[in-house]
């Protein structure tokens, strides 16, 4: 009991990740019709410019996660105008392979600059909470906490604001959106400024609870994806909902199975909702 | 000065052109009303107006001014909406949301004209927290008039906007249509299947066949004409 509790934690912990995550691939598919296999690369790149903030200039976490939330945004959108907007008229799937290339090079760089080696943001041991036999390190509630807030936020701007508006009637109708003379470009960068934004934030949350190094993103980029699909294209509940649901069942599954198991099982749960409910649990787009 | 001017446009999707050199001339409170077989361009000639279809010859004018080709999200700011005939609502917004989004360009206080969308359309204002996505195909249609008018637009441009509908929902819609050229003094462009009834409500009526004016004439000379009826009215 204990155990499925303590997995309960850490599952919750992974899900917030992978929500933000999610988030931010759920909105670019449904404004740009492709699913962007850098997200994860993304994440990490954010996950890296806050090290440089706190290792480099002495800020504490919170400090830095701005910086490497609006850096990330503006690599988002210097990506967005050399490569993908050129490619915007062609077919999604060339997006699709392009959007891998980009995760390489993206990938190559974060090496070239910080090194291929293993990075914590501080080091020594956290005192976990003890509570009803589990254990809970403050870092834990902090990702989950700020997960909720970045998430609350974001659905304040979609739901509260002109643009956020004109976000989801993009997402809906791309054609009717430039009738009514919304500014589909614009929508596009903006876009681009969220899902690079909660892409860093989910780097920087990942390499509090665990450490950093130049592939973690790109690790957990298919957890992100059967989240995004589990949870239903398109819908931000749904992103929250599969991000949630794919970490609990993936920390869940160590009991059952072995730990390196972890992304076969988000691969087999993405596996079985394309086939038996393609549209996600919400009823996203297919 | 006419309100619209549409001159020998030739265009289409890929390589093959739809429009081939069709025209037509919407004045000022008038109501017009293109028919013709399927494939014969009327949604295109629409799309075209509004920049969704690229034109490779001929020309567009809205009050004398060159629209054409000018990219869609900048035409509706000129004086003129557009209701296409499929998914001419936002599904997932709510009704309200929906007529906002109508207004996305202005600046202004705009919620007279909400008020005046619930007034003609009494049942969107029942729905204003609905979603778009779970109303009926009348009352989306009513939606979709409603959100091209929050601009207060010069120029009205309908495509189909019966189809589908039952034909209690089609008078109603004849009606509306008359409704906000008469009272609201806004000029309608018509594409219609429904021919006989939009031509009895027309000023004016274009035949178009293989993207080329076939007939023009006032609806009521259309309607009268022998040859018309047979071939484009059912008898």
């Amino acid at each position: 009991m204990n155990e499925a509790l303590q997995l309960l934690v850490y599952g919750t912990v992974l899900g917030s990740i992978l929500t933000l995550g999610a988030i931010g691939v759920s909105m670019l598919f449904g404004i740009l019709r492709f699913a962007h296999f850098a997200h994860g690369d993304m994440m990490t790149f954010g996950a890296y410019i806050a090290l440089s903030f706190i290792t480099g200039l002495g800020f504490p976490i919170f400090g830095a996660l701005p910086f490497a939330i609006v850096i990330t945004a503006i690599l988002a959108i210097a990506i967005d105008r050399l490569v993908y907007r050129r490619l915007r008229k062609t077919q999604p799937v060339i997006l699709l392979i392009s959007s891998f290339g980009i995760a390489m090079a993206l990938r190559a760089l974060i090496q070239m600059i910080w090194g291929p080696g293993n990075h914590v943001y501080q080091q020594g041991i956290q005192i976990p909470y003890r509570a009803f036999g589990i254990a809970i390190k403050p870092d834990h509630i902090t990702i989950v906490v700020g997960a909720i807030i970045l998430v609350a936020a974001l659905n304040l701007f979609l739901h509260r604001t002109k643009l956020g508006k004109a976000m989801r009637a993009m997402a809906d109708n791309p054609d009717l959106a430039a009738i009514t003379g919304i500014d589909n470009e614009r929508v596009i960068m903006w876009t681009w400024v969220i899902g690079g934004g909660l892409a860093a934030s989910a780097g920087v949350f990942m390499a509090m609870d665990t450490h950093l190094n130049p592939t973690i993103g790109w690790h957990v980029l298919l957890m992100v994806f059967a989240a995004t699909i589990l949870g239903g294209i398109g819908k931000l509940y749904g992103a929250i909902l599969g991000g949630l649901a794919i970490g609990i069942a993936v920390e869940m599954s160590t009991m059952v199975i072995e730990p390196v198991y972890k992304p076969a099982v988000a691969f087999g749960i993405m596996v079985i909702m394309l086939i038996v409910r393609p549209a996600g649990l919400l009823g996203g787009r297919t | 000065m006419s309100l619209l001017k549409v001159e020998e446009v030739h265009g289409g999707y890929g390589k093959a052109d739809i429009l081939n050199g069709c025209s037509l001339t919407v004045e000022k409170d008038e109501i017009a009303v293109i028919i013709g077989p399927n494939g014969a361009g009327k949604s295109t000639l629409m799309k075209a107006v509004f920049g969704l279809v690229h034109l490779r010859k001929g020309g567009v004018f809205f009050e004398d001014e060159d629209i054409t080709n000018m990219p869609t999200q900048r035409v509706v700011s000129h004086g003129l909406a557009y209701v296409p005939q499929e998914s001419n609502v936002f599904p997932n917004m709510t009704v309200e949301e929906n007529l906002e989004m109508g207004a996305y360009l202005r600046d202004d206080d705009y919620q007279h004209q909400i008020d005046r969308t619930y007034e003609l359309f009494p049942r969107l204002a029942e729905r204003r927290t609905q979603h778009a996505g779970t109303m009926s195909g009348g009352e989306r249609q009513m939606l979709a008039m409603g959100r091209a008018m929050m601009m207060e637009p010069r120029l009205l441009l309908l495509d189909e906007p019966t189809a589908g509908l039952s034909p209690k929902f089609i008078d109603q819609t004849f009606e509306m249509v008359s409704h906000i050229n008469k009272q609201m003094g806004i000029g309608i462009l018509m594409v219609e299947q429904n021919a006989k009834q939009a031509l009895a409500i027309a000023d004016k009526g274009y035949v178009l066949v293989m993207g080329q004016n076939r007939y023009q004439d006032t609806g009521h000379a259309l309607l009268n004409d022998p040859e018309v009826a047979q071939m484009f009215l059912g008898g």
